[in-house]
């Protein structure tokens, strides 16, 4: 096992940058995932940790060795692919240790290997069976066992749950994250599924444009986003914006976001904001849970307001409702018991506690 | 004790004019009409072949039913499965055929998976190229090519040109590019994830190759052997122009030549032999049907 270092790593094809200059230390041990919308960079990043992509600048370090030229089969990783990648010719066992026999192990140690692994993905059964008699959350756990057998230094997962069905994702997401705490292998997974990221990860790495956006604990990348990106990327349904400025009113700080709508912020949230200009375009960005039903006794910090929704959505243990203001569609989550109704008005109220103000020029979080 | 009348009709509805199971229909029939056709205008040779193969020579003089045998009879088969000429052809046919499939797919296959995989300067343009080769016709390179190996004789003294094993080098230049064609297709249809995995997993080009690709695109690979095989075996002009010594030549151009005696073609023994030389393929063609057929759809559809 073994730490990754990637440092002011490029990718170039021809005229394009697909990766710009990446810095990422990810220690032994570690699980970190790399996210991010399609062609952000992330898919290129792992293929060139893989040795699958040339880098064209910069250098990539497995367990404190520079690997830039070291072919893949040198670097001793293992990688799980979005199609599984078996070899359709050969059983699942064969499969499994198709590696180890290329390096001439003994018999008996492959096979303790081969069972080893196939216990622990519950695949015992179907080890002589070949891919095609396989279900696609079956196949996927054979690639994973073909990983496991080899005891690499790095285990790189490209979107490996993408091609399963929602429910099964759901079900590989809770096998992977067993399988890294048995073995504790240093992990790089990539997936573009921001709820992956969040479930899976000891840290996350938000990459868009082929930069690295954030890097941090699932629940920093939730809580104290860097940029409008990385804060509309993480969390479902995404954060809302509403274009608004501050002002002084009375001697306390208010944030407006129409003529006829603004909040005070309560006394921690206007310390923190009381430097910034007052005449700087601004985004108020609040998530969904942080807009709810108004309740009689409101909390300090908590301000009701009117709206008139326009659609809601029940999910059964909390209600998604939309409304608009200044132009921007805003969510909010309340109690199925709330009466929300499309087109009906409803109380809502907004929790200016858990506010975030960006600058709507640099989408940088204030 | 009251009644009740059940209406068994129900409501009806005429099928509409147009829809699809009337359109499959008429799609079908027009499909067998045109099948049926095409297998009269395909069967009718080889059937007229086995008819004169079963004629003696006075049947086929007489003016009768040219469709018919009166006095069916074996005789052209006897003479010419006792023939020493006529095995040696056969046995030259097979040795040519049999070498010229493997020199074919030691070169073919190698090449078609670096074609394929591993992208080296030039070969998306070399793939063409080797494509672009295979449409010049034969009946333009003979006169070069026989002059190539007259030089060469005359130069280094060894002798190709009426030796039966001057085919070995001559066939490839057909079966080689058509069949690195249809191995390009069919190893650019195998994920590219797989040699991928395969190299992490420490294979080697040669190893991903032998050890993945081979027995992944076994069906192409069966298909291009017997297009190679078809093709050497029904080869005509090359041998027809390289060789001329009885005991060199092959069978098609055996038959010819030694049953057509100045205005006298023997009839009889021409299909007879026609009939026997054809039965290698088809025997090939029976075994192998499933994977041929396989080889020629691959990745048209998402496996």
């Amino acid at each position: 096992m073994a730490d990754v270092s990637l440092r002011k790593v490029v990718k170039r094809y021809d005229e394009v940058e697909a990766v710009r200059g990446i810095d990422l230390d990810i220690a032994d041990h570690e699980f970190v995932v790399l996210v991010g919308p399609s062609g952000c960079g992330k898919s290129t990043t792992l293929r060139m940790i893989a040795g699958l992509e040339d880098i064209s600048d910069g250098d990539i370090m497995i367990g404190g060795d520079v690997v830039n030229d070291v072919p893949p089969k040198d670097r001793d990783i293992a990688m799980v692919f979005q199609n599984y990648a078996l070899y359709p010719h050969m059983t699942v066992a064969e499969n499994m240790s198709f590696g180890l026999r290329l390096k001439h192990y003994p018999k008996a140690e492959i096979k303790s290997r081969v069972t080893e692994a196939a216990r622990m993905l519950d695949i015992t059964d179907l080890i002589d069976r070949k891919p095609k008699q396989l279900s696609g959350g079956q196949r996927q756990r054979v690639a994973m066992g073909r990983a496991i057998v080899r005891n690499p230094k790095v285990f790189l997962f490209d979107e490996p749950l993408s091609n399963l069905d929602a429910k099964l994702r759901v079900q590989m997401r809770i096998e992977i994250k067993k399988v890294h705490q048995k073995v504790r292998t240093t992990t790089v997974y990539v997936t573009h599924d921001q709820v992956e990221a969040m479930t899976l990860a000891d840290r996350v790495v938000v990459m868009n444009h082929g930069k690295i956006e954030q890097i941090g604990t699932p629940n920093e990348l939730y809580h104290k986003p860097a940029t409008k990106f990385v804060a509309s990327f993480i969390g479902s349904p995404a954060m809302n914006f509403v274009p608004c400025r501050l002002e002084d009113v009375g001697g306390k700080l208010n944030v407006r976001l129409t003529d006829r709508l603004g909040f005070t912020l309560p006394p921690a949230r206007a310390a923190r904001y009381q430097a910034l200009s007052r005449t700087d375009k601004l985004l108020l960005g609040i998530r969904p849970e942080h807009v709810m039903e108004a309740r009689p006794h409101a909390e300090p910090g908590v301000e009701p307001f009117d709206a008139v929704l326009d659609v809601t959505e029940p999910m059964g243990m909390e209600t998604l409702v939309y409304f608009t203001l200044e132009g921007s569609q805003v969510c909010g989550r309340v109690s199925p018991n709330a009466g929300a109704q499309d087109g009906s008005p409803l109380r809502l109220a907004v929790d200016l506690n858990n506010m975030h103000l960006l600058n709507e020029v640099t989408g940088a979080v204030l | 004790m009251s009644t009740m009348t059940i209406d068994k009709s129900g409501p009806t509805r005429k099928v509409k004019y147009g829809s699809m199971s009337r359109d499959r229909t008429w799609a079908l029939r027009w499909s067998y009409f045109f099948l049926t056709l095409f297998a009269i205008f395909s069967l009718t040779p080889p059937f007229y072949m086995l008819i004169t193969s079963l004629k003696g020579s006075a049947e086929i003089s007489a003016a009768t039913n040219p469709w018919w045998v009166h006095q069916p009879t074996l005789e052209n088969y006897v003479q010419l499965l006792t023939s020493n000429q006529f095995l040696r052809f056969f046995w030259n046919s097979a040795w040519v055929s049999i070498i010229v499939v493997t020199i074919t797919m030691l070169i073919s296959v190698p090449a078609a998976f670096a074609l394929a995989r591993m992208k080296f300067w030039g070969s998306a343009t070399l793939a063409t190229g080797v494509f672009l080769t295979y449409l010049i016709p034969d009946s333009l390179l003979f006169i070069p090519l026989f002059k190539m190996f007259a030089v060469f004789g005359d130069w280094t003294g060894i002798q190709l040109v009426n030796r039966w094993y001057v085919l070995l080098f001559i066939y490839p230049t057909l079966t080689v590019p058509f069949c690195t064609w249809i191995m390009i297709g069919y190893f650019a249809s195998i994920p590219k994830e797989l040699d991928e995995a395969a190299i992490i997993d420490g294979a080697s080009w040669f190893q991903t190759l032998t050890r993945i690709f081979i027995p992944v695109a076994l069906p192409g690979l069966i298909a291009a052997t017997i297009f190679a095989f078809t093709v050497s075996w029904a080869q005509f002009l090359y041998p027809l122009v390289f060789t001329t010594s009885t005991d060199q030549l092959v069978l098609p151009v055996g038959i010819i030549t030694t049953l057509i005696k100045g205005d006298v073609f023997n009839w009889g023994q021409i299909m007879t032999g026609a009939l026997l030389g054809a039965a290698p393929p088809l025997i090939i063609y029976a075994f192998l049907m499933d994977y041929y057929i396989a080889g020629l759809t691959a990745g048209a559809t998402k496996g």
